[in-house]
């Protein structure tokens, strides 16, 4: 428990992978960020048709283990679904992923890896 | 596999027995307590699932609305203000600090939301047309924000107590169905070891006494063979008959004593032999 408490201390951002549009509202509230100059990198991700899975899933892995400052992942729930297996064998508690709903796909609770587990739990 | 034989490799003894019966009381204590922490943790658990399964909802309403507002800003300015944002995005103004809250023992982490100060770095956007609206936008997905850090949090405590919890009924699970078992095993085991020592040992006892009875009989009857013996021999003292029968029981004491000494001899000489072989 030691470790995951030091842990969670440093981490402080949010990143996102998401749309267009949800990213630029996630932005206009502040918490995008990006890293001194060197190797300059940003906590977001605009992922439009074209962007390729494995590059939704190369964000995704920077963001969960390569990152130790970000504590919280936000990812557009159609854009989970395209790397579904990643995102349901992610078990760490840190980062938390957290899938949210977009402008153009409504939100559906049960592909939600979370909320399928508390309904498993609850037998529903 | 906890079956009747199963128990642990220790010697029967007293003082093992001891360490069991210590480890048993041990082993129900904790089995107790453990249970007490799962069933708090699972009250905290069910708790915590609610709450999501509410904040997850509520997520989706908050997310519309600010759907809506960007939707204004982008009518508002008249194009896309999306690469410009990203492109002026240095650094963050929102951000989320963690904080450690104990329950029985598990620290869950708790999310909390914070703004700094001073830095803005979309001054200049909507700085031509639609500058209220920007703002509005910005406040509307900041609270939406909040919302999301808070259902995060949720969340993260959910992992964390779902982990915990089935480590913790592991735990109680091996207690009450191998180490209580088991323990018990041991102890009846010692139990009934110790139990056929003290037989073996009775036993023991009763077969020592029955023989030294035996021999003081003996020698009660030795005895008194003698002192009949001197009595006649007193008695026919000047009798000559007698005598035949007392040659005849001597040579056969003497050889009886003979053999012994024999014996020990042959060993000597055998083992010089060996000796002188290797």
């Amino acid at each position: 428990m030691a470790t995951s408490q030091a842990d969670a201390k440093d981490r402080q951002f949010l990143a996102v992978i998401g749309d267009e549009d949800s990213v630029t509202g996630l932005l206009l509230a502040g918490i995008g960020h990006v890293t001194a100059p060197p190797d300059s990198q940003k906590n977001f991700l605009v992922v439009d048709n074209k962007t390729e899975n494995a590059a939704i899933e190369a964000a995704f892995e920077r963001f969960t283990t390569e990152r130790k400052d970000i504590g919280i992942i936000l990812i557009n729930q159609h854009i989970a679904d395209r790397i579904r297996n990643r995102i349901d064998t992610y078990t760490a508690a840190f980062p938390t992923v957290l899938e949210i709903p977009s402008k153009d796909h409504p939100y559906d609770p049960e592909k939600d890896s979370v909320l399928r587990r508390v309904r498993r739990l609850f037998g529903e | 596999m906890s079956g009747a034989a199963d128990r642990e490799a220790v010697f029967p003894t007293r003082q093992s027995l001891g360490i069991m019966k210590a480890k048993l009381k041990g082993a129900e204590t904790g089995h107790n307590l453990l249970k007490r922490k799962s069933e708090a943790l699972t009250k905290r658990f069910r708790e915590i699932t609610r709450r999501i399964d509410e904040a997850k909802r509520k997520m989706g309403r908050v997310m519309q609305i600010a759907s809506l507002s960007l939707a204004e800003v982008t009518y508002a300015v008249g194009g896309n203000i999306g690469y410009q944002i990203q492109e002026s995005a240095k650094s963050a103004r929102f951000r989320i600090r963690a904080k450690q809250e104990n329950v029985s023992g598990v620290l869950l982490p708790a999310f909390e939301a914070y703004q700094t100060e001073g830095n803005n770095d979309f001054a200049m956007t909507g700085l031509g047309k639609g500058g209220q609206q920007v703002q509005r936008c910005r406040e509307t997905y900041a609270r939406a924000v909040e919302a999301l850090v808070e259902l995060a949090s949720l969340q993260t405590a959910f992992v964390i107590l779902d982990e915990v919890i089935k480590v913790v009924n592991r735990r109680v699970n091996a207690i009450e169905h191998v180490i209580i078992p088991r323990t018990e095993n041991t102890i009846k085991y010692i139990n009934s070891e110790l139990d056929e020592l003290d037989r073996e040992e009775f036993y023991r006892l009763k077969k020592v006494a029955a023989k030294k009875q035996r021999d003081n009989a003996e020698t009660d009857a030795q005895m008194k063979a003698k002192k009949a013996e001197q009595q006649r021999l007193l008695a026919i003292a000047e009798g000559e008959n007698v005598e035949g029968e007392q040659a005849t029981e001597a040579p056969a004491a003497s050889e009886a004593t003979d053999l012994p000494d024999d014996t020990p001899a042959d060993i000597l000489a055998a083992e010089e032999d060996e000796d002188i072989i290797f």
